[in-house]
């Protein structure tokens, strides 16, 4: 077969505007402590944690405050010295109200973060820092939010070759793994360390899109003597951060539909994680903040910040001086971003960052865009990564034929990255349709 | 604490979109045939001017009306019928009786696209059927043609032109036969030159080779066109008549000729590559172009009129859904490359 893929990328994408350019070169900045912090004990894909502290104990930032419940779970930590105020419900991005733990922050503590057990790079085994990293809590923070050390642990049978660290952040918007490459070189290659030995991969290799050399450069310059990391610059395409895309790019590897990274001896891990891994485990910490991206149209001191988790939205929406006439408002970048309709949901591990469009952005002013009927354009059908044909699955999603979508046009496989709707001039909402026909689908296959 | 606007639009993941919308790429269509319209205008004189006006108008007062009586707002505003209506009237005689441009305007936008279901669901072109119904329904008037650049083009018009409607329309004595006409039926070919610049008798549209390109040039750059059905006629109708004619050259024409005569060009680069009667996988529009160029040579050299262009497109477009069931690339981590 003949290989149509660019070299370093993958065939179809979109390119939608970069928006970088206003918060790519501010350094990371500490976010001040809310007088709330909401931590959910559910902030990854799999079983929620179990609350370990009671209402009214003093705990200490760092502390761990949640156990996980399973392999398929994480722990949490307490994101700043304080009282716990509550453990109920509260809101989340999903509408759903989900267990939380209330803290209220010492306003005169030194905010001191407290050491777990240590797990030394290189003494430790492979399972003794798979354990480490579930202890400290760490999930993809690219967005994903699924648990890190699972991800580690090869499934029986299978051989990891190749460790890729996923710096390409191709949403708009976004630029924390950006500044996290600029600023934590020597985390991110101590996390590559860990991550080696834990997989026992014989390489790694950082992708970086194009857009960023400075980053290339910096890891480059900064690389330690002897690690077999290699930095491999991608042009910049949307999607080209999605797993099976990065794969596919740097290794020329196909992750079979429905399979995972292992089948093709690849694990791919986000860089804001391996820097975590790398800044967390030598002192046994867990992960109490995260870096986000705060920025849009909407926000006024735009920027990126470490800050808690916890935090709400609309606490780090005040902080940052943004405009009242916010419209949508959405966590992570704007094409893959969840919109937000209540501002007092926390930010949590998976949050990569928020973005606020006003009234002008969104058309609310000027008048919404009009869904016109699908005009067989198949713009859709070059912008799809994984050679879907959204327009016919659109139709059909139209027509509620889920089972055919799933059956014969592979609906499964999509990741809702939505290069579809966003290049469909007829502005259909492909996407929706898709995560409503996946969501039916999973229903019907579960007998009742 | 900041009042923030209470009420947060929700909505679905992507929350921006490319600027591009249905209006833009059908308004640009608009666009590219102008200069067409405008040299049509130019060769045939006001006679094309009311051929390509009665035409446009029907085709959207069509439109407007049907919507309105069937209690929907009205799609005019896409821009798209004018397309059907401006293509419609290029593909006519220059000289064709008012009422018959303005039947067939009806018929195109009634039969070829109100009863599909509008915009998107139509299976064949909207402006070919309005053609291929006054073929049917008129076959004199449709191959009767006027002189280009006729000397009273901008004065007078012909009789035919303002004839009563289901009365004999009375013709100028000046009239003459299509290049495709002459070539088939007496064996004389047009030189290269007229063709390309249109001086030659035809359809108001048809003739500018030169203009057509250009607007197909325009659209392919502003990517609102699949550049690889027109290239794949292109390449089917010059590779077989080229074959035909290294074994015989007085019989068969040259693919010169045959590319710039008659609607080749109009057709291969507007109504072929009509986005929805096109297939909508680069493979599939080889192949359908590679169908209605072989089509075109068959009907052309065999058939029983001397051009071939609308039925070879309506026929395409009538496989044109199956040729998207047959070709279907292989969904990423299914082909061979996978695992």
């Amino acid at each position: 077969m003949l290989n149509l893929a660019p070299k370093d990328s993958f065939r179809n994408g979109v390119h939608p505007p970069e928006n970088k350019d206003d918060t790519s070169h501010l350094a990371i900045r500490r976010f001040p402590f809310a007088p709330v912090l909401i931590v959910p004990l559910s902030q990854h894909l799999g079983k929620p944690a179990v609350a370990v502290v009671r209402e009214g104990q003093e705990v200490t930032r760092g502390q761990t405050i949640a156990e996980p419940d399973g392999f398929l779970s994480v722990a949490m930590h307490a994101p700043a010295s304080g009282v716990v105020k509550r453990i109920t419900l509260a809101p989340s991005i999903s509408g759903a109200m989900v267990p939380s733990v209330y803290l209220q922050p010492h306003p005169a503590s030194s905010q001191e973060v407290a050491d777990g057990e240590p797990c030394d790079v290189e003494t430790a085994t492979p399972d003794e820092i798979i354990a480490a990293i579930q202890r400290a809590g760490i999930v993809g923070l690219g967005g994903a939010a699924f648990p890190t050390h699972v991800k580690l642990k090869a499934p029986e049978g299978k051989r990891l070759d190749t460790l890729i660290i996923n710096g390409v952040e191709c949403e708009p918007y976004l630029t924390t793994d950006h500044r996290v490459m600029l600023e934590q070189t020597a985390d991110i290659f101590l996390g590559v360390r860990y991550l080696l030995r834990a997989t026992g991969a014989k390489e790694a290799i950082i992708a970086v899109e194009a857009n960023k050399p400075d980053a290339a450069r910096k890891l480059r310059q900064d690389c330690p003597e002897g690690l077999p990391v290699s930095i491999r610059v991608c042009p910049v395409k949307y999607p080209q951060g999605a797993e099976k895309l990065v794969i596919k790019s740097l290794l020329d590897r196909e992750i079979p539909s429905g399979g995972l990274p292992a089948d093709v001896q690849a694990i791919c891990v986000n860089v804001a994680t391996t820097a975590e891994i790398g800044r967390l485990l030598p002192r046994g910490r867990g992960i109490q903040e995260r870096v986000i991206t705060i920025g849009g149209p909407a926000v006024r001191r735009k920027g990126n910040y470490r800050i808690p988790i916890g935090t709400t939205v609309r606490f780090a929406l005040e902080q940052t001086d943004t405009v009242t006439n916010i419209s949508r408002v959405f966590l992570g970048g704007p094409m893959m971003g969840a919109a937000v309709s209540n501002l007092d949901i926390p930010i949590t591990k998976g949050t990569s960052g928020i973005t606020a469009l006003t009234t002008t952005e969104t058309g609310e002013a000027t008048g919404h865009k009009t869904v016109y009927p699908c005009i067989h354009c198949a713009r859709c059908v070059d912008a799809c990564p994984l050679f879907l044909n959204p327009s016919q699955l659109g139709l059909l999603a139209k027509n509620e034929e889920y089972v055919q979508m799933a059956d014969e046009f592979n609906l499964m496989d999509c990741f809702e990255c939505g290069a579809c709707s966003y290049i469909c001039p007829s502005h259909i909402p492909l996407v929706q349709y898709f995560r409503l026909a996946k969501k039916m689908v999973r229903k019907l296959s579960v007998p009742a | 604490m900041t009042e923030f606007r209470k009420h947060l639009e929700i909505g679905s993941s992507p929350h921006i979109s490319s600027g591009d919308s249905v209006e833009v790429i059908m308004r640009n269509v608009v666009f590219a045939l102008t200069p067409v319209c405008i040299f049509a205008v130019y060769t045939f004189g006001i006679a094309a001017a009311l051929v390509l006006a009665t035409a446009t108008l029907s085709c959207i007062a069509t439109e407007h009306i049907l919507c309105k009586a069937n209690g929907r707002a009205s799609t005019i505003g896409d821009w798209s019928v004018a397309i059907t209506g401006l293509l419609y009237g290029l593909t006519l005689p220059p000289d064709l009786p008012l009422w018959m441009v303005a039947v067939g305007g009806i018929f195109a936008v009634a039969v070829g696209k109100f009863l599909f279901g509008g915009l998107g669901s139509n299976a064949f072109n909207p402006a070919l059927v309005g053609r291929a119904f006054l073929q049917a329904a008129f076959p004199q008037a449709m191959t009767h043609w006027a002189l280009p650049l006729g000397d009273s083009r901008f004065v007078d018009l012909p009789a035919s032109t303002l004839a009563m409607p289901f009365a004999q329309p009375g013709y100028d004595a000046i009239t003459t036969a299509t290049p495709l006409a002459m070539m088939k039926f007496d064996g004389i070919q047009a030189a290269g030159g007229d063709l390309l610049l249109g001086l030659t008798a035809g359809s108001a549209g048809e003739t500018c080779a030169l203009l057509i390109l250009l607007g197909g040039a325009y659209l392919v750059a502003r990517k609102m066109m699949n550049w690889r059905i027109p290239i794949s006629i292109f390449v089917t109708v010059a590779g077989i008549t080229w074959l035909f004619n290294l074994y015989d050259s007085v019989q068969f024409p040259t693919p010169t000729f045959m590319l710039f005569s008659g609607g080749l060009m109009l057709g291969a680069l507007f109504m072929a590559t009509d986005m929805v009667a096109s297939p909508i996988t680069n493979a599939g529009c080889w192949l359908y172009g590679l169908l209605i160029g072989s089509l075109v040579v068959v009907i052309r050299f065999w058939g029983g009129m001397p051009e071939g262009v609308m039925y070879a497109i309506l026929l395409a477009n009538a496989v044109s859904p199956h040729i998207d069931r047959l070709i279907r690339p292989a969904v990423f981590g299914t082909g061979k490359g996978a695992g």
